[in-house]
C-alpha cells in the first residue's frame, strides 16, 4: 500500500512537470496530431488521477491493504466511530486534501463548462441581430466588419460559421471553401470538448505551468487536425494560400503567379526558412511550415507506441489504486 | 411563426435605423409593414414590449421611463455592437480561448512577416 503511494506521486510529478514538457517540445506531433491528441488526454487524465490516488493510498494506509478494503475500513469508521486511534493527522489531511482535489477538479470542469456556455449563448444571440445568414452555405452567417475573421461557434444543432465582409473581400470562392471545409471540421470532430476539458483542467490548476502549456499545444494540435480534414477536400496550395492572407492580413502581390506554381515552388520556400519553429510561439507559421513541407506520418509502429504509451497510462493509476499487492 | 429571435433582430433593425426613440405602439405598427417571412402578421404591443424588455436586460435598448408610455431607443449602434463583438473574437483572453475555434489565432507583426516569407512574398 505504501509502495503504491509512492509510486502515484512519482506517476503525478512525472505528468505534471517532465512528460508535458517533453511532449510539448516533440516534433513527431506535427505528423501525429491524433495520436498527440491522444496522448495528451491520458496524460492530464493519469495525472489528475495519480495526484489524488496518491494522497487517498497513503492516507488510507493505516485501514487495509488495498483502497477496496481501505475504503470499507474508512466507512466503518466513519459511521461508527469505532477505530478513530488507527488514523492520525496527517492521514486525515492526506485523505481530506484528496476529496478536496477531487472536488476542485470536478467543480472546475462544471463551471467551465456552464461559463464557456453561458459566453456561447450570449455570443449567438449577438450574433442573431448583427450577422446575416449566408447565401451559399448552411449554418453559416456574415458579418459587417472589415478584418478578415472566420471562426465557428459551437453549440450542437445551433453550431454555426462565422465569415466577415473583410474576408470575403480578401479571398477567392476557392479560398472561402478551404476556410469553410476548415471551421466544419472543428465542429465535425467536436474539438470544443476538447477545448473546454484543457481550459478546465487550466483553470483548476493555474499554478502548474505545464496546464498552460497543454492548453496551447491541444489548440496548436487541432488546427492541424482541421486543416488535414479540409486537405481531404481542397487543394494543399489554396488552404495554406487562406491561411497566409488571413494571417497576414493582406493578399499576396503575385497571387495569381503563386497559384499556377503553388504546388512546385511552395516546398521550396518552407526549406528557405530554416528558422523552424523555435521563433517563439509562432503557431500559425508552425501550421503553414507543415502544410507547405508534408513530412511523412508517424510510421505504424511508432504511432502504435505512443497510442501504447497513453493506454498504460489510463491504466497504471487505477491498477496501483486497486491491486498494490502486485508491487509491494 | 416568428421566433424571439427574429422579432428581436427585426425590432433592432427598425431602432438602429433611426435615431430617434419610439414608443411600443409605433414599433408594433412599424413591424407590421415589415414583409412578412420576417415577422408574421398581427403582434400584439405586449409581445413587442416583452421583447423590447429581454432587448433592456441585454444591454441592446434603453427605456426613457420619465415619459409614458415609455419610449425606447438603441444603446449604440449596430456598427458598435459589432466592433464590440468582433473584439471579443480577436483579442484573445484566457478565460475566453475555449468558447470559439477561429480560423488563425492572434499573429504577431514578426509572424505575418514570416507568413509571407514563407509564399516567397514581399
Amino acid at each position: 500500500m505504501f509502495w503504491a503511494s509512492y509510486l502515484l506521486a512519482a506517476l503525478a510529478i512525472v505528468l505534471a512537470w517532465p512528460a508535458p514538457i517533453a511532449l510539448s517540445r516533440a516534433d513527431w506531433t506535427a505528423r501525429a496530431p491524433f495520436t498527440a491528441m491522444v496522448l495528451w488526454q491520458s496524460i492530464a487524465l493519469a495525472g489528475g488521477l495519480s495526484m489524488i490516488g496518491a494522497l487517498l493510498v497513503w492516507g488510507l494506509e493505516p485501514l487495509g491493504d488495498n483502497l477496496v478494503a481501505a475504503s470499507a475500513g474508512f466507512l466503518d469508521l466513519l459511521l461508527d466511530d469505532a477505530s478513530a486511534r488507527t488514523l492520525g493527522v496527517v492521514h486525515v489531511f492526506a485523505i481530506s486534501a484528496a476529496v478536496l482535489l477531487f472536488a476542485h477538479l470536478v467543480f472546475t470542469l462544471a463551471l467551465t463548462f456552464v461559463r464557456i456556455r453561458r459566453q456561447r449563448s450570449r455570443h449567438r444571440d449577438m450574433l442573431t441581430l448583427l450577422s446575416s445568414p449566408s447565401a451559399q452555405q448552411p449554418a453559416t452567417v456574415v458579418i459587417n466588419h472589415p478584418a478578415p475573421v472566420a471562426y465557428c461557434l459551437p453549440g450542437g444543432a445551433h453550431s454555426v460559421t462565422v465569415m466577415s465582409d473583410g474576408l470575403m473581400d480578401l479571398l477567392t470562392q476557392a479560398e472561402l471553401d478551404a476556410v469553410l471545409t476548415h471551421e466544419h471540421a472543428h465542429l465535425h470532430q467536436r474539438h470544443h470538448l476538447l477545448l473546454w476539458a484543457f481550459a478546465a483542467w487550466r483553470s483548476a490548476l493555474p499554478w502548474l505551468p505545464t496546464s498552460q502549456l497543454a492548453q496551447r499545444a491541444v489548440s496548436e494540435l487541432i488546427e492541424m487536425l482541421a486543416d488535414d480534414e479540409a486537405l481531404r477536400r481542397v487543394d494543399r496550395a489554396t488552404l495554406v494560400r487562406a491561411i497566409v492572407i488571413v494571417g497576414s492580413g493582406e493578399v499576396h502581390p503575385d497571387r495569381d503567379e503563386l497559384a499556377a506554381s503553388a504546388a512546385d515552388e511552395l516546398p521550396r520556400a518552407a526549406r528557405a526558412d530554416p528558422t523552424g519553429r523555435t521563433l517563439g510561439n509562432e503557431s500559425t507559421a508552425h501550421r503553414v511550415r507543415r502544410l507547405l513541407a508534408p513530412l511523412p506520418p508517424l510510421r505504424r509502429l511508432q504511432q502504435a507506441a505512443a497510442l501504447s504509451a497513453a493506454g498504460l497510462l489510463l491504466v497504471v493509476p487505477p491498477a496501483l489504486l486497486v491491486v498494490p499487492e502486485l508491487v509491494g | 411563426m416568428a421566433t424571439l429571435g427574429d422579432l428581436e433582430r427585426t425590432v433592432m433593425d427598425l431602432l438602429w435605423a433611426t435615431t430617434e426613440s419610439t414608443t411600443a405602439n409605433e414599433l408594433r405598427d412599424a413591424i407590421a409593414e415589415v414583409p412578412a417571412p420576417e415577422t408574421g402578421r398581427e403582434l400584439a404591443v405586449t409581445t413587442v414590449l416583452t421583447v423590447l424588455s429581454r432587448l433592456e436586460k441585454k444591454g441592446l435598448v434603453e427605456r426613457e421611463r420619465n415619459i409614458r408610455p415609455h419610449r425606447y431607443r438603441s444603446v449604440t449602434s449596430r456598427e458598435d455592437h459589432t466592433a464590440e463583438l468582433m473584439h471579443e473574437v480577436l483579442v484573445t483572453a484566457p478565460d475566453r480561448d475555449a468558447v470559439l475555434a477561429r480560423f488563425i489565432g492572434s499573429v504577431s507583426e514578426a509572424e505575418a512577416q514570416t507568413l509571407r516569407t514563407l509564399l516567397g512574398g514581399s
